[in-house]
C-alpha cells in the first residue's frame, strides 16, 4: 500500500516514527504550520519554526525515505494574540519554497474577530501565490464554524476545489460535500475519526475529493491510522484502485504535482543519508 | 501557626511593604506551601477548588494589590503571567477570582482587559488546570458572552467538571445550549457517551 499522509505534525514525532511509516508504505507527506502546545508569544519564533519545516524536517524525513512538504501559516489560535500578528507579513517570502506547498492551518478556533480577519488574509495570499488552502475545523461549535468557514471560503474568490476542510465528522462532512470543496478526515486513536466510521463515509459519499489523514502531532495520536483506514477498506470490500485513490492519488491531486516533489528518494533503502548542516540524526551511524 | 503558614504571612507582609517582592516570592509558593489539592477527596486534581499553592499565590496577589494603584496592578499580574510557568499563571488567575470575589473595588482601570486578556490566553492551553483557573468568578463577571460560551464548551471537550465555571447558572442562555446540542449530536454520531455535565446544559434542559 502506498501512502501519502496530507496532514501529521512531524516535528513532535520521533525517528522511530519515521521508520514504522516508511515499513508501512508511507512514502511522502505534508506537515501544516500549527501550534505547539505552548503558545507562540513571538514573530521569530515562526519563523524559525518554519526554517525547521523547510529546512531540518525536510532532511530528517528523507533520512528515512520520506518526501517531506509542507502548508505555512498562522493557525488560528494564535491568530488571537496581537503579538503574533506581524507573521503575516512575513509569509510572503516563504510562499514560494521548495516543499511549500498549501497555505496552512488556516479557519476558525473560537470565531473571533481576529481570526475572522486572519483566515480572510491567507485566503487572499493563497489566491495571489496560486496554492491551495488548508482550512482546520474548529473542535468547538464544529458544525456552525464549518458553514462560517465556507462562508468565507465563497467571499474570497478562490476556488473551493482548491480547499479542504480538515477534521470533518458525521455531522459536518455534508455541508463541505455540497460546497465542492475537499472533505479531509483526521483518523485518531480515541477522539476524531477512527477507521471504521471513515469507512461508513467512504460508502456514502465515494472516494472522491476526500482526504484521509493521521494528524500525529504531540497528542495522543498514531501515525499509522493512514494503513489501518486502507487495511479496513480492503474489508469491507473497497478495491485496491479505491483505496490508491483515497491514499495516494487524492492527496497528491489536492496539492498539485507542480509543487510536490514525488521521486523515490536516491539511494535510501542502501542505508546512504547525509548531513544537515554537518548533522546527522543517525546518531553513531556514519552518513555517506 | 506551621511553617507553611509562617513563610506566606511573612511573604504577604513583604509583598504589601514592597510590591515588587511579588517577582520572587511567586515562583517559590509551590516549594514552600505544598501542591496539593485543598479538598482532595471531591476534587482529586485540584481543579475545582485549586491547590495549595494556588491559595498561596492567590493571597500574594491580593497582598499586591492593596499596595499599589491600578497601573502598576495590571502591569505585575501580566509580568507574573508572562514569565512564569503553569502553576505560576494558575496563581495569577485564581487571584483575579479572589479579587473578584472579596476585593471587587480593586479591580479598576487597565486591571479588567488586562486579567481578560490573561483569561483568554490561558482558555487557548489544553492544560485543564489553566483552563479550569481560567473560568472562576473573574471571567464569570468580565468575560464577554462569545468567550465565556466557549470556554464552557472547552470545559467539556478536556473533561473539566462544569462546576468549576463560575456563575454558570445566571449566563447560561440559549446559544450555549444550541452549542452543547451540537457537541452532543457529535457525540451520539461518533458512538461515543454523553457527560452528564454535557446534557445537562442542552436545550432540553434549558426548557
Amino acid at each position: 500500500m502506498r501512502i501519502f499522509d496530507p496532514h501529521i505534525h512531524m516535528t513532535s514525532r520521533t525517528t522511530d516514527d519515521y521508520e514504522r511509516m516508511y515499513a508501512a508504505g508511507v512514502r511522502a507527506l505534508v506537515e501544516p504550520a500549527f501550534w505547539l502546545g505552548q503558545p507562540r508569544t513571538g514573530v521569530e519564533s515562526f519563523l524559525d519554526y518554519f526554517d525547521a519545516l523547510v529546512g531540518w524536517e525536510q532532511f530528517r524525513a528523507a533520512q528515512f525515505g520520506i518526501r517531506h512538504h509542507c502548508t505555512l501559516a498562522l493557525n488560528p489560535k494564535e491568530a488571537n494574540d496581537p503579538r503574533c500578528r506581524p507573521v503575516l507579513t512575513e509569509l510572503p517570502r516563504y510562499l514560494d519554497s521548495d516543499g511549500v506547498v498549501a497555505i496552512g492551518e488556516i479557519g476558525y478556533d473560537s470565531m473571533t474577530t481576529a481570526e475572522d480577519e486572519v483566515f480572510a488574509e491567507q485566503l487572499q495570499l493563497a489566491v495571489e501565490y496560486d496554492l491551495p488552502a488548508l482550512v482546520h475545523s474548529p473542535h468547538r461549535d464544529k458544525l456552525a464554524g464549518t458553514r462560517r468557514s465556507l462562508d468565507v471560503v465563497r467571499e474570497s474568490g478562490i476556488d473551493p476545489g482548491r480547499v479542504v476542510i480538515d477534521h470533518l465528522n458525521e455531522v459536518t462532512v455534508r455541508v463541505v460535500a455540497d460546497a465542492g470543496a475537499w472533505m479531509g478526515f483526521s483518523i485518531y486513536p480515541d477522539t476524531k475519526m477512527d477507521p471504521d466510521r471513515m469507512v461508513a463515509i467512504l460508502k456514502e459519499f465515494g472516494t472522491d475529493r476526500i482526504l484521509v489523514n493521521s494528524a500525529a502531532d504531540w497528542g495522543r495520536s498514531d501515525p499509522l491510522t493512514t494503513l489501518r483506514t486502507g487495511e479496513a477498506m480492503l474489508a469491507a470490500g473497497f478495491s485496491t484502485a479505491e483505496v490508491e485513490q483515497v491514499l495516494w492519488s487524492n492527496p497528491v491531486t489536492f496539492y498539485g504535482e507542480q509543487r510536490l516533489i514525488l521521486d523515490p528518494l536516491p539511494g535510501f533503502e542502501a542505508g546512504a543519508a547525509g548531513t544537515f548542516e554537518g548533522n546527522s540524526v543517525l546518531r553513531g551511524g556514519v552518513p555517506s | 501557626m506551621t511553617a507553611d503558614q509562617d513563610w506566606l504571612c511573612g511573604a504577604a507582609r513583604a509583598v504589601e511593604t514592597d510590591p515588587e517582592t511579588i517577582r520572587t516570592v511567586f515562583p517559590v509558593a509551590g516549594r514552600r506551601v505544598g501542591r496539593a489539592p485543598l479538598e482532595p477527596a471531591t476534587d482529586q486534581h485540584g481543579l475545582v477548588h485549586g491547590t495549595t499553592d494556588d491559595a498561596a499565590r492567590a493571597r500574594l496577589i491580593d497582598a499586591m494589590s492593596g499596595a499599589v494603584d491600578p497601573d502598576r496592578l495590571t502591569d505585575l499580574l501580566i509580568w507574573l503571567y508572562r514569565n512564569g510557568g503553569a502553576a505560576e499563571r494558575r496563581g495569577v488567575l485564581r487571584g483575579l477570582s479572589a479579587l473578584a470575589e472579596r476585593r471587587p473595588h480593586r479591580l479598576t482601570g487597565l486591571v479588567v482587559p488586562a486579567g481578560v486578556a490573561l483569561c483568554e490566553d490561558a482558555l487557548r492551553s489544553n492544560d485543564p488546570r489553566l483552563v479550569a483557573a481560567a473560568v472562576g468568578p473573574f471571567a464569570g463577571q468580565y468575560l464577554g458572552a462569545h468567550g465565556w460560551r466557549h470556554a464552557v464548551l472547552k470545559c467539556l471537550f478536556l473533561g473539566v467538571p462544569t462546576a468549576v465555571i463560575a456563575r454558570l447558572p445566571q449566563r447560561a442562555d440559549a446559544e450555549l445550549a444550541r452549542m452543547v446540542d451540537g457537541y452532543v449530536a457529535e457525540r451520539r454520531a461518533a458512538g461515543r457517551a454523553v457527560p452528564d455535565d454535557a446534557r445537562a446544559l442542552t436545550s432540553r434542559q434549558l426548557i
